[in-house]
């Protein structure tokens, strides 16, 4: 028996987490405002590649797009060499967060306090009185503009999306990700050209890591979801694996579309409804569009990027964190250029299934909503992540808890806790 | 050319409007797809994408027969904290084009109050309608809200 629910303060139990136990998780984590402040300094400070933008939404020299790395406000934005940078959104003069709008071109960015201008690098190309009025004022004569440019971050693309780092990564992005999931990566990006479908948003009140949970664990994909299960879009019975990279921090959910069949897994998911139809199928009327058979994609890529392949709808997912017990979501959809009308408004129709309106993705961020409110108020409780074992490896099948355990082995590694 | 509703079609336009609040805000939501015409669109969408012309909708229904799949989505498919919401739509405007067709604007207003909450602000935006007149009454042809922030408080379960 553990300690009772809820009897100790969070101060005791604190850094209380036996190295052996990744597969029991303790509830403080969730809660903690100095776990949180740590996540923010060691994982989205920290020498990780971030997701921001996807360079469809910033085609041309001046476009921009406010992105966010954990909580730290940032501006991706397009040179006119061709280049994406990506600087912090923080005058370097008093730290107005001077860019306010979320999409926008420019030429250069002005701060309107003092009106210190910024070009498309992040470099300081202006400050008013620098030399002050009539041999009075102005900036000391040793104020150097090179050194006082906005905090420009490490950037690295790849096949249209932009990832970025506060930090100084060891690794180039491919070596971040590994073969495995870069291959899954290309499967989505390689060669094609995107088309931004526009974003949608929502503050999910729980902490970060619950979405990372949920969207590593196939299990409760055939319990929770009547939807998916229903329609057969995934299911446990189906032909499936969970994979992930050698750290754990990446993973992805493989699916493959079965037969509608009543079974012995159906009988132990009280969510499959078989007489169950849609009054307008036009919703379902997937198109198969990748090579090999998976009709499900679902990557997670640390610390804060989920690629979602749910049949035709295609988005990034990105997490950012609003404190130990909120996050945003935020979906941006996308299609390719070379999409037929009718392969459009397919990923129109299916968009019904995600975002904060999802037949499927609802569920989801109702049940964190419903976590945090059981976790938060139980520091000393725990978590229990045994289904399928207390190992972290890839498998073929759904029945197992195995790619949270993975990302909960590099969490502590990263966290030193 | 387009003219000035008649009183008649103003208060019509209204009580169309007040039964769509009812329906939903009493939870008689098989009422809300017979509200619409057959062949009808049904969007929600956040006002960044309108402004640059993005159609990603957070619902988007293009039948009569996809509200009713919505309906049963929050009837019995979809798991959600219960919920209390309430529509309240006020300043609609709306003229009449030479064939009849009815385009129509209103600003609407829902707040939202979950399980020992208190009650909050939920969704703010415009509601840009085509409506027809058919046998029985006046009916959506389309009905698209445009919300303020694109940042909707955990889930839009319940249709705006
Ligand atoms: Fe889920």
């Amino acid at each position: 028996m553990g300690p009772l629910l809820g009897d100790k303060p969070p101060s005791e139990e604190r850094r209380h987490w036996p190295a052996d136990r990744t597969s029991r998780v303790p509830f403080w984590i969730y809660s903690d405002p100095e776990i949180y402040r740590l996540e923010q300094e060691r994982i989205f400070a920290g020498p990780s590649w971030s997701y921001v933008a996807l360079e469809a939404e910033i085609p041309r020299a001046g476009d921009f797009k406010r992105s966010d790395i954990g909580d730290k406000p940032v501006i991706v934005v397009r040179d006119e060499a061709g280049g994406v940078n990506v600087v912090a959104n923080r005058c370097a003069h008093r730290g107005v967060a001077f860019c306010q709008q979320a999409q926008g071109n420019v030429k250069e960015f002005l701060c309107p306090y003092h009106q210190w201008t910024y070009d498309l690098r992040g470099n300081l190309i202006g400050v008013p009185f620098r030399r002050g009025y009539r041999g009075q004022g102005g900036m000391p004569a040793d104020f150097a503009v090179e050194a006082n440019g906005l905090q420009k971050l490490r950037v690295a693309r790849r096949h249209g999306a932009v990832f970025a780092s506060f930090g100084e990564p060891e690794e180039s992005l491919e070596d971040y990700l590994g073969p495995l999931m870069l291959g899954y990566f290309d499967r989505v990006f390689a060669g094609r050209e995107l088309v931004p479908l526009g974003g949608m948003r929502q503050r999910i009140r729980s902490n970060w890591k619950l979405m990372a949970e949920n969207i590593k664990d196939p299990y409760h994909a055939s319990l929770l979801h009547v939807f998916l299960v229903t329609f057969g879009l995934f299911r446990l019975d189906q032909r499936s694996s969970v994979e992930m990279d050698e750290t754990g921090r990446h993973a992805v959910l493989v699916s493959r579309k079965g037969e509608q069949a009543v079974n012995d897994a159906t009988r132990q998911m009280r969510s499959f409804k078989p007489d169950f139809t849609l009054n307008d199928a036009r919703l379902l009327d997937p198109v198969r569009e990748f090579a090999g058979d998976a009709t499900v994609v679902m990557q997670t890529l640390w610390p804060n990027l989920i690629i979602q392949q749910q049949s035709n709808t295609l988005a990034m997912r990105q997490l950012v964190t609003r404190g130990p017990s909120a996050f945003d979501l935020v979906w941006t959809f996308f299609g390719y250029a070379d999409d037929t009308p009718e392969m459009r408004r397919r990923r129109l129709r299916q968009a019904n299934l995600m975002g904060p309106s999802g037949y499927v993705s609802i569920d989801d961020s109702e049940v964190m909503m419903a976590s945090q409110a059981g976790i938060s108020p139980y520091p000393g409780a725990e978590g229990l992540f045994e289904m399928g074992g207390r190992e972290a490896r890839s498998e073929d099948h759904m029945v197992t808890e195995g790619a949270i355990r993975g990302f909960y082995r590099h969490y502590r590694r990263v966290m030193g806790i | 050319m387009t003219a000035a509703p008649s009183l008649e079609l103003r208060l019509a336009i209204e009580d169309l409007n007040s039964a769509y609040c009812a329906a939903l805000d009493d939870g008689r939501y098989e009422e809300w797809p017979e509200l619409f015409a057959e062949d009808c669109l049904y969007r929600i969408v956040p006002r960044d994408n309108y402004e640059r012309d993005l159609p990603i909708a957070l619902m988007h229904c293009e039948s009569k027969g996809m509200l009713k799949d919505r309906v049963i989505a929050v009837r019995q498919t979809a798991f959600y904290l219960p919920r209390f919401l309430r529509h309240i739509v006020s300043g609609i405007r709306s003229t009449v084009e030479a064939d009849g067709t009815i385009r129509s604007t209103a600003n609407y207003l829902v707040v939202q109050t979950l399980p020992e909450q208190p009650t909050e602000l939920f969704n703010s935006g415009r509601y840009l309608d085509v409506i027809l007149r058919e046998e029985g009454g006046l009916r959506f042809k389309e009905r698209l809200c445009v919300f303020d922030s694109i940042v909707v408080p955990n889930s839009l379960v319940v249709p705006i």
